[in-house]
């Protein structure tokens, strides 16, 4: 065994992981760190412009992939620059290793420069974190981190590794496995839990499926898929649960919430057996938590997370335990059964709730709908690009009319809703499947909180296509100001918009404007055809106060809709 | 309802400060808080008194549980149980009142540990209530400082708290 440094352990362990790509920005206190990875090429450092992108990248690279995303900055505001990232990937349950520097051990706790307490900032939103102060917990610490991060119900890991750390010599050996006595993630589900769940499901008159972000991240969209179609419920995914079962089926019935479709939220409120797999029951998808339970009906709750399960509605049947293995169970013990309930009636309800066509948008001449961008967009992409959204209205209608057949091609973030993942979130994807057509959906708000990741993209040749639904207001902001405001557009206008197109050509890249419907389709095939190895910026000026429809007001019951369709 | 938590840790800088900050972060109430190491010097033992309603301390315990430092999580209010708390009453006690004061001590099974002149310092271990009733018992206007400690509390019979 050789001595190494604190550094040298650094880059061992991120090599014994396999990890492919660090996402990160140097400083003073990772420079042993920095001076380590030059060294060697295996794992590849990807150069972002802030650190909130470095994590944001990280954590995109982890959503499309299934793998722990890695990203790493230096102490200080380097640190706190990373806490939103790492909070948007806490709140969507996102497996990341985050390794910050740190000052020198003599010096914490000094007001040292680039000193703040990291673990005590990061706490709140990691799913655990780590201040290594003797080199000889370093590896052992590595090997934890990738653990705890990926297993359970997965989240972001911090690792605080101050400079001194990272200088001193010790033994290397990584640990072949690791066992914590204080956490054993509760893997297998109930099987006296899992038959009465069944039992339920075979005697449902009127069955639901409602399916969020913990199918994706377990990798159940297979087994999901099967179920429903075994049992020939309706389903519904939620906004991180898209892609979970494919968009474009007949028994998919749309998202449900607060932009839900009118089929999934009336299905959601009126069915008597609710599967509700890997989701927690949000506010912003079941809306008031009372009016949700007032209506009776039995939950089957599955998920990974005991803490999830009654938490804001109770349910009749918990069982925790690992997504995949509790549906496959499911699907062996209801083959088994010769008997099927006969739900026609039940499915000619929800047709006339899909008949009801919530998700008609009026076209209005020489202005572009954003709805009709997003169509054409999924039309030119086949359905088959990695969608990163940035978040408001454009968020909102990418996940309404882009149908997700296959799970992982959205990226979103549903739970803290942080404008600026949108380009970083593209980022990511791209390195992670360099084959692919990556897609940037955003608005003029949103891409001006991470703009200066055009610099990372053009230094790395990514090819991603950027649609941005110009609209030259904070849209989501507005339309709740139009409608609970009494349209006073506090501060939701921005006088000094850039020309995007002219920015975008200033860093290297390939801008596009379109102003009129028909321009649409030309300029994507232009970004996706003629410019297909060129980062485009399609700057779109989209129609100004368009709404999104249908809408349930915050605190509101899920089925007091408001919808455009039917005012047209 | 009134609850006491009991919950053993991993004895490692920052535990006390995830259990902390999770009480707040969550919005759940800390009445009191104790926490000292066990006899295993690898785990600390920490007690918490709470309120809330069955949901709220489902949830308390399932957060807790999911703390990746916490090891193991115990409601004692669920089955019999013993509490106790520590308090450390100074009072005045000069004139007719010392020997009032020693009376009262004697009554509440407190213990009188420090003496001068003109005070005295009283130990009283109880429940919360019986430590509560001993203040209103004495004339308010003679005590000068007191500490109590928060709950301890250990199950009845059998059950213990043990990995």
């Amino acid at each position: 065994m050789t001595m190494m440094t604190g550094a040298e352990i650094v880059i061992r362990c991120l090599q014994e992981e396999k990890v492919e790509y660090v996402f990160g920005y140097p400083g003073g206190s990772v420079l042993f760190i920095y001076d380590e990875l030059f060294k060697q090429d295996k794992v590849k450092h990807i150069l972002v412009r802030h650190e909130q992108a470095a994590v944001h990248a990280a954590d995109a690279y982890s959503r499309s992939t299934r793998h722990v995303g890695v990203a790493m900055v230096t102490s200080g505001p380097g640190a706190t620059n990373a806490v939103t990232g790492i909070a948007t990937a806490y709140m969507d349950s996102i497996p990341l290793v985050v390794i910050s520097g740190q000052v020198s051990t003599t010096y914490i706790g000094q007001d040292a420069f680039q000193e703040c307490d990291t673990v005590g900032i990061t706490r709140p939103c990691v799913k655990h974190n780590f201040l290594v102060k003797n080199v000889q917990d370093l590896a052992a610490t590595f090997k934890k981190a990738f653990y705890i991060a990926n297993s359970g119900r997965p989240g972001p890991v911090v690792i605080d590794v101050p400079k001194d750390v990272t200088a001193a010599r010790c033994k290397f050996t990584y640990p072949s496995g690791i066992k914590l006595r204080s956490y054993n993630p509760v893997i297998k589900g109930h099987s006296g839990q899992i038959k009465k769940a069944v039992q339920l499901l075979a005697d449902a008159r009127r069955p639901m499926i409602y399916s969020g972000g913990g199918v994706i991240l377990s990798n159940a969209a297979k087994s999901l898929t099967r179920l429903t179609r075994l049992l020939d419920f309706p389903i519904t995914n939620t906004l991180m649960g898209l892609g979970g079962y494919p968009g474009t089926d007949r028994q998919f019935l749309g998202m449900p919430g607060m932009h839900g479709t009118v089929e999934a939220n009336m299905a959601m409120q009126h069915c008597d057996v609710l599967l509700a797999v890997g989701t927690r029951f949000d506010d912003r998808v079941i809306g008031d938590p009372e009016d949700f339970s007032a209506i009776a009906r039995k939950i089957i709750h599955v998920d990974i997370d005991p803490s999830s399960i009654s938490k804001r509605v109770r349910v009749d049947v918990p069982i925790v335990g690992n997504v995949p293995d509790v549906l496959e169970e499911m699907i062996r013990l209801l083959e088994n059964r010769a008997e099927k309930k006969d739900i026609a009636g039940w499915w000619a309800e929800i047709e006339g709730w899909r008949a009801r066509q919530c998700m008609k948008y009026a076209m209005d001449g020489d202005v572009i709908m954003p709805q009709y961008v997003i169509e054409k967009l999924w039309e030119i992409t086949r359905g088959d690009a990695i969608v990163a959204s940035d978040v408001g209205q454009h968020q909102m209608w990418a996940a309404q009319y882009y149908k997700f057949d296959q799970p992982r091609r959205w990226l979103n973030s549903g739970g803290l809703g942080t404008m600026g993942v949108g380009l970083p979130y593209a980022i990511g994807a791209a390195f992670a499947h360099p084959d692919r057509q990556v897609v940037c959906v955003t608005g003029d708000g949103s891409i001006q909180m991470c703009i200066q990741e055009l610099s990372t993209a053009k230094q790395f040749g990514l090819p991603i296509k950027i649609v941005n639904l110009n609209n030259r207001y904070l849209g989501m902001v507005r339309q709740w100001q139009e409608m609970f405001y009494s349209r006073r557009y506090s501060q939701t206008y921005m006088d000094s918009i850039p020309d995007f197109v002219k920015l975008a050509e200033a860093y290297g890249h390939v801008g596009i404007r379109v102003e009129k419907p028909e321009e649409v389709e030309p300029a994507l095939k232009r970004a996706f055809v003629d410019h297909k190895d060129d980062l485009v910026f399609l700057d779109i000026r989209t129609a100004r106060e368009a709404n999104v429809f249908p809408m349930v007001a915050a605190g509101k019951g899920l089925s007091e809709m408001i919808l455009a369709s039917e005012n047209m | 309802m009134r609850h006491i938590i009991s919950i053993l840790v991993e004895n490692e800088a920052g535990a006390l400060s995830r259990v902390a900050g999770l009480f707040s972060a969550r919005g759940y109430n800390i009445e009191t808080l104790t926490v000292a190491p066990t006899e295993d010097h690898s785990l600390s033992r920490l007690t918490i008194v709470t309120n809330g309603s069955d949901e709220i301390i489902e949830q308390i315990t399932k957060q807790l549980n999911k703390l990746i430092e916490v090891v193991k999580v115990v409601d004692l209010s669920e089955a019999a149980h013993i509490e106790r708390e520590l308090m450390l009453i100074k009072v005045r006690a000069s004139g007719k009142d010392r020997e009032e004061m020693k009376r009262m001590a004697d009554i509440y099974r407190g213990r009188i540990i420090d003496v001068t002149d003109a005070t005295y310092v009283i130990e009283l271990t109880g429940n919360g209530s019986k430590l509560d009733s001993f203040l209103q018992a004495i004339d308010a206007e003679l005590i000068l400082e007191t500490v109590r400690t928060g709950v301890s509390g250990i199950g009845r019979g059998d059950r213990v708290l043990k990995i």
